[in-house]
């Protein structure tokens, strides 16, 4: 708790630009990278909507070669990387960034520049797997590239997937601490657990599953690295290895991956659904214990993706009970959602239909989830349409519905520009109809005996129709995402001028301007509540009837004087050497520093992975030197400017 | 509302009359046609049910809280703020959790059945999963052939199921190993020109309308039991990811009647007979013979009772054998009918009909392909 009154002596000087492009490029400030999580994430999810077109035109009809089958096997495993790595997985992280800080009262997470080197990671991440486009092909194992088949391909994609994986993992778990730990010690006086909102639990829950289900895959895709480049023999039977190990390292990490891609979306509904029913989540902490339920009970079903491989009876029948029960704390979150909506004043806006629409589409997928618990009748279902059209229900219809309502919901808040009601209504609706359109009907070719990862089927099959009607809903989604871009771009030329609390909405985003100054709020605020937005405005009268406490409402009357309001300052700035003291008035709020050298260290790491694939030792010490020379760098400069 | 209810309904049945007319579905797991994959169907349409209904109600809810609580535009009071009710959240905590207790049970009654061993009368069939291709060896009937898995109707059949192909070499990925051991394998062991064919890598065996998929592993021996109650051709496929040609990687069952499947097994136990006809004699010559663009068909394939001009017998069989290639329906995978016209596309340039075959463009002349699709047609 040092307060620099003269210009700190270092070797080097922070970056001062506070707008412009170096302003971004050195930023600190957690609602700038959540800015850039999300437009980047937006930006790899156009590019993985384009590929998934290219292969619902190729299936369209039977017989079609409109990619060869080695082309049609980088989209389909690009199209899983990306949507997964690079989409839901960032903009999650996009929201966690910008909002998790603003719900607990905090001024910033706890390590700025920690959070802006994951954005670089992430970022580093996703150009070097899609650089292999132009090097030599793309990854054509699937993104669950199962050994042996992704060891022994010649050509260099599965290196880049195993290397571009292990640098977002990097990001991930760097930004999985960093929150985990915001979430923990940043909260503002008086923001108990049980007074944090749903979303900001659940980005707890997120951060943990990441934290402990990383590095389980980390292991996996250091041995299939291993195995590509330097002849180890873990996953090859003719050497004593085994394929299996690589399918348990990749779903140990993969269903907690899971419930990391939903959990994100199921706190956004969790937010928007009191905002619009005018109502307090209904069993808040029912559906906090579900959620933290699903999160310990995801590390126990990972096999029931594997109940064909062969393992046995038993570990069929534990993971078949495991699987039905992770469904019980799911459905309780239904239930409590629909609670939620029952005696409201339900009011429809874009992020309403879309978090009803979520509720809608998620229990279809929960649904079709049960039916592979059914292992024998799994047995028929795995690998075909029908687990494609299970997962996109509960990812695309899930978790991308969830994710465009928290846009709309949370674009006032973030860019202080409405985006428009009637163009998002159009939006919603294109996307919920081209979705069924596309995904209902592949619950039908699965069972019909349309196998996954096809390049083609014959006419003979008869899967003609409902893939035809397929392609045509892919399109209609397309639609809707070019309708959503046009609102998006349009809401820029509208003048910046929103007030701090356009919904009327129940927590501490909504009490600071909107957009929000860098340092958060004036004053940290005091939480005496769950909700404590709804409470600063609204009161309930001794009959029950809940009035508007005074005249404008505004949380500016929050009780933020007096002795809690002493504590607020000490507690919330006690953490970076960056961060000094703040005081009344705002004016004295010292915010943690840009610094070059988050992006510096992150550099490095692509030049490590090129170096690696192409055995260019001295490109692999230069990969090294960056990264280091960016940690030294990030150690030795200034704590503030 | 009702009006939209009314279309909600209507569109699902449209939806149901059009799933009805469209062409019959060949490869249905919805059909079952014995008793092995009419347990998995007979699991699932009960889960189906209770899943209908359960979606019935929740999106039913979901539409009447929609509707009924809706803002109207008079209203200016604010809903009474209500927090929860413990008692009917414990009430949808256990609900559901009875209604899975009841599904797991004959779940789990079924899992342990379809793993035990099949008793009585059980014919037993290896399959052996190559890229990209499926082999079948009746260890006691000493047959070895490929793409058409032949069945007695009302008998079941114990399927061995192993990968074959090779492991990793010592360098880089694309440089073949020796051959992954499985326990599959009855005849000589796989013979493997430098090029490789194939690698060992996992598929999946599936035949929808006998029985559910079961993953084909290296290193390890998995089982399934399979029976059709009918005579008839069902199809199949691998089902899991395996590389370039994996949408390629078909098969049959023929089922037969027990008579006629004993026929069968006696034809295809004789051995092959030399062709008599001069362009079938010729198309024989070239079989042996070095290719064009070198190597030679009997690197790969096997002709049982047939010997080269040096009088060696024709064993090698890392890819299919031959011996009864003629009573085969289809080739390449079962992605091609066998007709001349179809030969001679594949011995022209097998990937540029099958993406990624392992069988090399062997610079054939327009003569040659036809001396060998004669030779093949006397391979009955």
């Amino acid at each position: 708790m040092t307060v620099p009154t003269q210009r700190p002596t270092g070797l080097l000087s922070r970056p001062r630009a506070t707008s412009g492009f170096w302003a971004w490029i050195t930023t600190v400030d957690h609602k700038k990278i959540g800015i850039l999580y999300g437009i980047t994430a937006f930006g790899f999810f156009l590019i993985g909507g384009t590929e998934a077109l290219l292969i619902r035109l190729q299936l369209a009809r039977p017989d079609q070669a409109l990619v060869n089958a080695e082309q049609y096997n980088e989209l389909f495993t690009m199209h899983g990387i990306t949507m997964i790595f690079l989409v839901v997985m960032p903009l999650s992280a996009a929201f966690f960034n910008y909002l998790l800080p603003l719900m607990i009262g905090a001024r910033d997470v706890v390590f700025p520049r920690l959070n802006a080197f994951s954005y670089w990671a992430f970022l580093f991440a996703g150009l070097f797997i899609y650089s292999s486009w132009f090097l030599g092909g793309a990854p054509n194992g699937g993104w669950f590239g199962y050994a042996p088949n992704s060891v022994v391909d010649p050509t260099r994609g599965m290196t880049f997937y195993a290397i571009g994986l292990l640098i977002a993992g990097i990001a991930s778990t760097v930004s999985a601490i960093n929150l985990a730990v915001t979430i923990l010690n940043m909260r503002a006086p008086g923001m108990t657990l049980f007074r944090m909102p749903v979303f900001v639990w659940m980005g707890l829950v997120v951060q943990l599953l990441l934290a402990f289900s990383l590095p389980v895959i980390t292991i996996g895709l250091v041995e299939l690295l291993f195995d590509r480049l330097f002849g180890t023999h873990f996953f090859d039977v003719a050497a004593g290895g085994s394929p299996v190990l690589w399918q348990h390292l990749f779903w140990l990490f993969g269903h907690p991956e899971v419930y990391i891609l939903i959990l994100p979306a199921m706190g956004i509904v969790s937010e928007i659904l009191p905002v619009f029913a005018r109502k307090p989540l209904f069993g808040y902490q029912f559906v906090v214990f579900s959620g933290i339920a699903i999160g310990f009970i995801g590390f126990g079903v990972w096999a029931h993706h594997m109940f064909a491989v062969g393992l046995g009876p038993v570990p069929n029948t534990a993971f078949a009970v495991s699987t039905m029960i992770i469904a019980i704390p799911t459905g309780v979150k239904i239930f409590n959602w629909l609670g939620t909506m029952w005696n409201g004043d339900i009011r429809f806006t874009t992020p309403m239909l879309f978090a009803v629409g979520f509720i809608a589409m998620f229990v279809i997928g929960g649904l079709s989830g049960v039916t592979h618990a059914v292992v024998p009748s799994d047995y028929q279902q795995t690998d075909t349409y029908y687990i494609v059209a299970h997962f996109h229900y509960v990812l695309f219809g899930g978790a991308i519905f969830g994710l465009f309502g928290g846009m709309y919901f949370w674009w006032p808040k973030v860019f202080g520009r409405m985006l428009n009601e009637g163009v998002g209504k159009v939006n919603f609706w294109l996307m919920l109809i081209g979705f069924n359109m596309t995904f209902g009907p592949m619950h039908i070719l699965g069972l019909q005996g349309m196998p996954r990862r096809i390049q083609t089927y014959p006419a003979s099959l008869g899967l003609a129709f409902w893939n035809m009607v397929a392609t045509i809903g892919a399109f209609i989604i397309a639609v809707s995402v070019l309708v959503f871009l046009v609102n998006a771009i349009a809401s820029f030329r509208r003048p910046r001028e929103m007030e701090a609390d356009p919904w009327d909405a129940r927590t501490l985003e909504w009490a600071t301007s909107s957009p929000p100054p860098e340092h958060n709020f004036d004053e940290i605020p005091v939480v005496h509540s769950l909700d404590d937005l709804w409470h600063r405005k609204y009161a309930e009268t001794e009959g029950g009837r809940v009035v508007p406490v005074a005249a404008g409402g505004s949380g500016e009357e929050a009780p933020a004087a007096g002795p809690d309001a002493e504590h607020a300052q000490s507690h919330g700035d006690g953490h970076d050497g960056a961060h000094t003291g703040g005081h009344h008035g705002g004016h004295a709020i010292h915010m943690p520093s840009p610094s070059y050298f988050p992006i510096v260290a992150a550099l490095g790491f692509p030049f490590i992975g090129y170096g690696l694939i192409f055995a260019i030792p001295p490109v692999i010490v230069l990969g090294f030197a960056i990264t280091l020379a960016g940690f030294f760098g990030w150690a030795l400069e200034p704590s503030a400017e | 509302m009702r009006k939209k209810t009314v279309l909600v309904l209507g569109l699902a049945v449209l939806a149901i009359a059009a799933a009805a007319c469209a062409p019959n579905a060949t490869q249905s797991a919805l059909e079952p046609k014995g008793p092995y994959a009419q347990k998995s169907y007979d699991l699932f349409v009960p889960v189906f049910w209770v899943a209908v209904g359960i979606f019935v109600i929740v999106e039913g809810l979901l539409l009447l809280f929609a509707i009924r609580y809706r803002h109207r535009k008079a209203r200016t009071t604010i809903p009474p703020q209500i927090h929860g009710n413990t008692r009917l959240e414990i009430a949808w905590t256990i609900l559901p959790t009875l209604i899975l207790a009841g599904v797991a049970v004959p779940t789990i009654a079924t899992i342990w059945d379809l793993a035990s061993k099949p008793t009585g009368n059980v014919l037993e069939v290896n399959v052996l999963g190559h890229q990209w291709w499926w082999e079948f060896d009746y260890p006691d009937q000493k047959i070895d052939t490929a793409n058409e898995l032949y069945i007695p109707t009302g008998r079941p059949v114990y399927v061995t199921l192993c990968a074959a192909g090779f492991g990793y070499g010592a360098g880089p990925p694309s440089e073949p190993g020796p051959p992954a051991p499985n326990a599959c394998q009855t005849g000589p062991p796989d013979s493997f020109p430098p090029a490789g064919i194939g690698a060992s890598v996992i598929h999946s065996f599936w035949v929808p309308a006998l029985a559910g998929t079961q993953d084909v592993v290296p290193g390890m021996t998995n089982h399934l039991t399979l029976q059709a109650d009918e005579p008839g051709t069902y199809p199949g496929q691998c089902k899991e990811f395996c590389g370039y040609a994996h949408a390629e990687m078909k098969f049959k069952v023929v089922a037969l009647t027990p008579a006629d499947f004993e026929q069968w097994v006696a034809e295809q136990q004789a051995g092959a007979e030399a062709p008599g006809q001069t362009e079938a004699e010729k198309g024989f010559e070239v079989f042996q013979s070095d290719l064009p663009a070198g190597g030679h068909c009997t690197d790969c394939h096997a002709i049982d009772g047939l010997e080269t001009d040096q009088g060696q017998p024709i064993l090698s069989n890392g890819a299919p054998n031959l011996t009864h290639f003629a009573s085969r329906s289809c080739f390449a995978g079962c992605s091609l009918a066998n007709t001349d016209e179809n030969l001679r596309r594949w011995l022209e340039n097998p990937s540029a009909v099958k993406y990624g075959s392992f069988m090399p463009d062997y610079g054939l002349s327009p003569e040659q392909i036809d001396q060998l699709i004669a030779f093949l047609n006397t391979l009955e």
